[in-house]
């Protein structure tokens, strides 16, 4: 693929200059009106997790009334997970600058916050070092802020109340933020990654992006491959592209593997039999129950007990959740700490009940989808690992840990 | 149906002593709120849970604007 995100020089090259970046793939292509109908054909969805579809987001943004809209370039990125949206501002800030001035230049703003996770310290030089070589006219309309990085700090709600009040939490909707967001202004809040795609449809069109797809599917996407792999990375893959290909690609697994998780700590556990084929596409993963979420390929490696490591996941999702709303402050608090007692083989009677319970009691209950996330991953875990859950709890007997220790 | 601000709510439970149709609380007192219309004789009693929340979280919308 010679024109992709991630095309271009090598990884270890560090940031392409602008220079670089215009001599590749040309100027920043001018305004253009149909630039929002080119992304529809495109079927272009956001790529933070919640793939909601990009075209009717800038829709939404440029039909408000409230004063002139304002973009933000969430590049947050709290998913633990995840690699990919710091490693493209390290990479290509270019070309996530290009597409945050065409979603601007398309729903009417002049105001360009690029959001960036403050540990994520390559991607801040490279994003600072991009603005700083753009004409003056452009770097006008761009500020830089960066924020402590949690779980919920990219979620859109919250990266607009960082940016007004400097407090990184999610607020109550309405008001949503493309009805009123940064300054009380419409506001477009695109992931990083997204913006990069539309920086590359804006030069080459929707037919050649529905090219690069593989079957029905359009565009590639960014996924951050880890676990039973040689080591973590990202690549580009076509949309579409059966997961074990894209595992492949990344090294191929180094071991054998119960279960994938797919989609990131707000995603499911996959046996890895029904993992292996699944096509990387938002649309037929969902109707399968699944979310690609921001493009997290975790493959659980042998030796690792899937109960455990849900555990864990929930322990640090209640950790980073706002506590805000009750229901995710006590319950999913509550649900970790069944499930710690759980995995650790200390389970109380009644405790595995518990959790199933309280696991139905979480979704929708929270201003924000904290809460949803969880309850997903746990209800994922429950089916994947439910005769292991099922062990743990009734037992107090783990089959990894007991296999570990038999060959031992 | 009942819409409820789930930052401002903090699990009084007035609601569900108001308008036990449509609520019930959960392990920590939080109020689980029945999805769907709100039938019509039920619907002065909705109003005042509204009225009585002492966060003054809930509110009346329409199911669309549900999340």
């Amino acid at each position: 693929m010679s024109i992709a995100v991630l095309a271009g020089p090598a990884a270890d090259h560090g940031m392409e200059s602008l220079a670089e970046h215009q001599r590749r793939l040309g100027p920043l292509p001018p305004p253009q009106g149909a630039l929002v109908d080119a992304i529809e054909r495109s079927d272009l969805r956001g790529k933070g997790g919640a793939a909601f579809p990009v075209a009717t987001k800038w829709r939404a943004v440029a039909s408000q009334r409230a004063g002139a809209p304002v973009v933000v370039a969430n590049g947050g990125e709290g998913e633990p997970l995840s690699r990919k949206d710091r490693m493209l501002m390290e990479q290509r800030p270019h070309l996530v600058i290009d597409g945050a001035l065409l979603a601007a230049d398309a729903v009417g703003a002049d105001d360009v916050v690029l959001y960036v996770g403050a540990d994520h310290t390559g991607a801040i030089q490279a994003m600072h070092r991009a603005t700083t070589e753009r004409p003056a006219p452009q770097r006008a309309r761009l500020r830089l802020i960066t924020v402590p990085v949690r779980y919920v700090s990219g979620e859109e709600t919250a990266a607009v109340h960082f940016i007004n009040a400097g407090i990184a939490l999610p607020t109550s909707i309405p008001p949503r933020p493309y009805e009123r967001g940064v300054d009380g202004r419409p506001t477009l809040v695109q992931n990083v990654e997204t913006l990069a795609h539309v920086a590359l449809i804006a030069r080459f069109g929707d037919e050649w992006f529905r090219s690069l797809g593989q079957g029905k599917a359009s565009g590639t996407t960014l996924v951050t491959v880890g676990g039973a792999v040689p080591q973590t990375v990202l690549i580009e893959v076509p949309q579409g592209l059966p997961l074990s290909e894209a595992v492949n690609a990344a090294g191929g697994i180094t071991s054998d593997s119960e279960a994938v998780l797919l989609g990131g700590y707000f995603g499911s556990w996959v046996e890895s039999s029904a993992a292996w084929a699944l096509p990387l596409d938002p649309g037929p993963l969902r109707a399968l129950g699944y979310s690609l979420g921001c493009g997290v390929i975790a493959v659980l490696p042998s030796g690792r007990c899937g109960v455990v490591e849900t555990a864990r996941i929930l322990a640090y999702l209640a950790h980073e959740s706002a506590r805000q709303c009750g229901p995710c402050t006590f319950g999913l608090r509550a649900i970790a700490a069944a499930a710690g007692r759980v995995s650790g083989l200390t389970a109380t009677p009644g405790d595995l009940e518990r959790i199933q319970h309280w696991a139905g009691l979480l979704a929708g209950r929270g201003a924000c989808h904290h809460p949803d996330g969880a309850a997903g991953l746990l209800a994922s875990a429950l089916r994947v690992f439910g005769a292991e859950f099922l062990l743990h709890d009734s037992e107090h007997r783990c089959s990894i840990a007991s296999a570990a220790a038999a060959a031992s | 149906m009942l819409g409820i601000d789930r930052i401002k709510c903090d699990g009084h439970g007035v609601c569900a002593d108001l308008v036990p149709e449509l609520i019930e609380l959960d392990d920590w007192g939080y109020p689980i709120i029945r999805a769907g219309q709100i039938p019509q004789s039920v619907l002065p009693h909705a109003k005042r849970a509204i009225a009585g929340c002492p966060a003054l979280a809930l509110r009346l919308q329409t199911i669309a604007a549900r999340r």
